[in-house]
């Protein structure tokens, strides 16, 4: 939005930043792992992601914020996606 | 789906304390090559811009960020959204912090469409005063069921009535889920709540359709689990002027007692048995979208009901109950009826 005079944001107001939960990866029991070579593409779990933490253009996971919902695993039509017991490689 | 997958959830349902199972990934897939084909290749059009950060308060699996993300995409950073007390507004995090991207307001229950037509005619007397300049920004409400179908229903019915420019977004997991799951008017008969332990008595209501006898510039329905239908939906909508109401079915996973990573699949499922039903109507015009026409039509063989009902663990109780095969047949039998009353429509 574009006002004619600027004028100062009135505190107290909550600012937009990532990670307002802290790092939720601690939530988590399980990992998603991705097969790259399996991965066709489809974007299924780029779009189904609720954290937004998949890449759309190489699906790289940012595993930093993951709570281990296992939506893209369970969504991925060539079960390119595995996931993974916390600790466990 | 494994026995023990299925033991875990009759388990979390019997104590609600109990933590949820962990998410097992069942082998079946249900996928379509070609559907998926052609939904990819609108995924990869979608505009790139999030309204979500990273790391919110919501629970693992929760299907209201990727609702408002699909949202987002549509409406853009030039646009306003009001909650009420909901699950949404409780996984924004604390002062002052906030996980979205554009400003929230976060009004009392029962007033969501008022605080919306409030800030919709301010935009439009600044703009008329020449105070602000640009494109108007979008209003819209991101609101539970609770606030939707009981709490904010008259200021609903009024700024409907009124035809005030906003679109009013429902997102709606079947219970107050902020709370901790208690009975709302969504509420299907027979799930089982905290405060319907037995079991629901009541039948829900069908908000979409007392909305759609409104005649308000748009009313629609869709789900988390059809992305391109709702991203379709809502920008037609951004393109309409007057009160626009979306309702979003959004399956819940402590609330439905399903795993987390089951949220998306029971969202097509619902959809597949016909339990939701997907469509849209401008100015009253009433069209039944794919699949629930087809569904409707008989064209299509409806999934399987009691595989939907089994699979939550808020229908215990039917799904133990000696009379299963009765209460899915009535069950079979009242989603048939609101489908051809659907068709009636027509």
């Amino acid at each position: 939005m574009n006002t004619n005079e600027k004028k100062e944001i009135l505190q107290p107001v909550s600012m937009p930043v990532e990670g307002v939960a802290g790092f939720t990866s601690a939530w988590r029991s399980q990992w998603p792992k991705l097969d790259s070579e399996k991965c066709n593409g489809c974007l299924l779990c780029w779009i189904f992601c609720p954290e937004t933490l998949i890449s759309r253009e190489d699906r790289s996971i940012d595993l930093r914020y993951c709570k281990g919902c296992a939506v893209c695993a369970r969504e991925c039509p060539v079960n390119a996606i595995e996931m993974i017991r916390e600790g466990e490689e | 789906m494994s026995e023990k997958m299925k033991e875990n959830i009759l388990e979390s349902s019997v104590n609600p304390m109990v933590g949820l199972p962990h998410a097992e990934i069942s082998k079946h897939k249900e996928h379509d090559g070609t559907e998926v084909a052609a939904l990819s290749s609108k995924l990869a059009e979608m505009p790139e811009y999030e309204m979500v950060h990273k790391g919110t308060g919501a629970c693992a699996g929760c299907p209201s960020p990727m609702g408002l993300r699909i949202v987002g995409k549509v409406l853009g950073p030039n646009s306003v959204v009001v909650m009420t007390p909901s699950c949404t507004v409780a996984s924004t995090g604390m002062m002052p912090k906030s996980c979205f991207k554009i400003p929230v307001l976060n009004c009392a229950f029962a007033s969501a469409a008022a605080t919306a037509t409030g800030i919709t005619g301010a935009y439009d007397a600044l703009i008329e005063k020449g105070a602000i300049s640009g494109p108007k920004p979008t209003v819209f409400t991101w609101i539970g069921d609770g606030g939707t179908y009981d709490i904010g229903f008259q200021g609903l019915s009024a700024a409907a009535e009124r035809n005030d420019d906003f679109i009013f977004f429902c997102y709606n997991n079947e219970a107050y889920g902020n709370t901790g799951m208690q009975r709302s008017g969504a509420t299907p008969r027979h799930a089982i709540t905290t405060t319907t332990p037995g079991g629901k008595t009541e039948n829900k209501k069908n908000l979409p359709i007392l909305m759609l006898e409104h005649q308000c510039a748009y009313v629609a329905t869709a789900s988390v689990s059809y992305p391109q239908d709702l991203f379709r939906k809502v920008a037609k909508a951004k393109d309409i002027k007057g009160f626009r109401y979306i309702e979003v079915h959004s399956p819940c996973g402590p609330g439905w007692k399903i795993p987390w990573s089951e949220t998306i699949d029971m969202g097509k499922r619902a959809v597949k048995t016909g339990a939701w039903a997907l469509w849209e109507a401008e100015n009253g015009n009433l069209t039944i979208n794919a699949p629930t026409l087809q569904i409707a039509q008989g064209k299509v063989k409806p999934a399987s009901l009691e595989e939907y009902i089994e699979l939550q663990g808020r229908f215990n109780l039917v799904t133990r109950s000696p009379d299963k095969d009765k209460i899915i047949a009535d069950m079979k039998d009242g989603i048939e009826k609101d489908l051809k009353r659907l068709l009636m429509r027509l």
